[in-house]
């Protein structure tokens, strides 16, 4: 299991870069009102047949134990509905995946958000050649952050030259922190 | 998103600037393990020193990268160091705390950390 949601997010990300996504969308909602926590990914990577979203979040299943199996996402279905909360994947052969997780908010058992703001920045760094588009929605705020922009506004240069990943790190670090107002985990 | 035009005059003073990083200049890679277990083991913190240490020490011959699964589950997480010319050095079990000492000893000064090593605690 994750310690934090924020390291599910950076592990779920993953998945859409290795089935070569061009453009990863992330949401993280988090609703007082609701009393859930919420985690998207949107890509437009290599998507998954139907036989392969019937199973692959079912955790652990006995039958393939010598070879490897995957943990990244039974880890985050199992958190999610162990936490009173939701899970749901769609995805389609050559088109894109959408995994939705969702917790509760006041769940005794729900993993702190921690840094989202870290993994967003780790996201980047590590996946220069990748765009995303993150959005965080704290109860009616709202921020958003998206690389395309980033890319645009520095062209030619990469995002991960080390002057314009620190601007993305204050950036994500002072956005985040003023839509909390305050702490958050 | 605020501020786009600080960025746009990091962007300016970059490209203005002579010595802008040059592929051919990195002749030395750190690649962490990513995958879901290297994750959970507390990849992203390590990743992220090292991020903060080369820039501390101004090492811009040195790159960071990531990798998938790499199938030592209980070794993670996992650091692989390519120096140019060298033998790939893995680095197990690694925590934050490790980090000045492999950057200073080995990318530094060219002696791999051996007690860190694989073969010291695999
Ligand atoms: N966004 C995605 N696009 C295409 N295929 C995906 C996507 N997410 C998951 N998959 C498929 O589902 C499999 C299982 O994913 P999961 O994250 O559970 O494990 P894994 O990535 O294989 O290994 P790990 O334990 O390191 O996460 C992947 O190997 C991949 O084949
Ligand atoms: S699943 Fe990759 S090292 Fe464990
Ligand atoms: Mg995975």
């Amino acid at each position: 299991m994750m310690r934090e949601l924020s390291d599910n997010i950076l592990d779920i990300a993953q998945n859409s870069i290795a089935a070569r996504a061009t453009l990863i969308k992330i949401t993280v909602s988090v609703s007082h009102a609701a009393n859930r926590i919420s985690l998207c990914f949107e890509d437009n990577g290599c998507g998954m047949s139907p036989e392969m979203v019937q199973t692959v979040a079912e955790p652990f299943t006995t039958s393939r134990k010598t070879r490897k199996v995957g943990l990244g996402l039974p880890f985050l279905k199992q958190t999610a509905l162990m936490t009173g909360g939701t899970f749901d994947l769609s995805s389609s052969l050559g088109v894109g995946t959408t995994v939705c997780a969702s917790f509760g908010l006041d769940h005794i058992d729900r993993p702190p958000l921690g840094d989202v703001a870290s993994a967003f920045y780790t996201l980047i760094l590590l996946n220069p050649a990748v765009d995303f588009l993150f959005v965080y929605l704290y109860d009616e705020k709202r921020f958003e952050f998206d690389t395309r922009i980033v890319r645009q506004t520095i062209e030619p240069l990469r995002l991960d030259e080390p002057e314009i990943s620190d601007w993305i790190r204050e950036n994500l670090n002072q956005e985040i922190s003023l839509l909390h107002g305050g702490s958050f985990s | 998103m605020k501020s786009l035009e600080e960025l746009a005059a990091i962007r300016k003073r970059m490209l203005e600037q002579v010595n802008m990083r040059k592929d051919d200049k990195i002749d030395t890679r750190v690649v962490v393990g990513m995958c879901t277990c290297g994750i959970a083991a507390g990849a992203r913190p390590v990743m992220l020193e090292f991020i903060s240490e080369l820039k501390r020490r101004g090492l811009e011959n040195v790159t960071v990268a990531q990798t998938g699964c790499i199938g030592m589950c209980r070794l993670e997480p996992i650091v692989d160091v390519y120096v140019k010319g060298q033998e790939k050095v893995t680095y197990v079990h690694m925590t934050p705390e490790k980090v000045a000492r492999i950057v200073n000893d080995h990318i530094v000064n060219g002696r791999p950390v051996e007690e860190y090593t694989i073969g010291y605690q695999g």
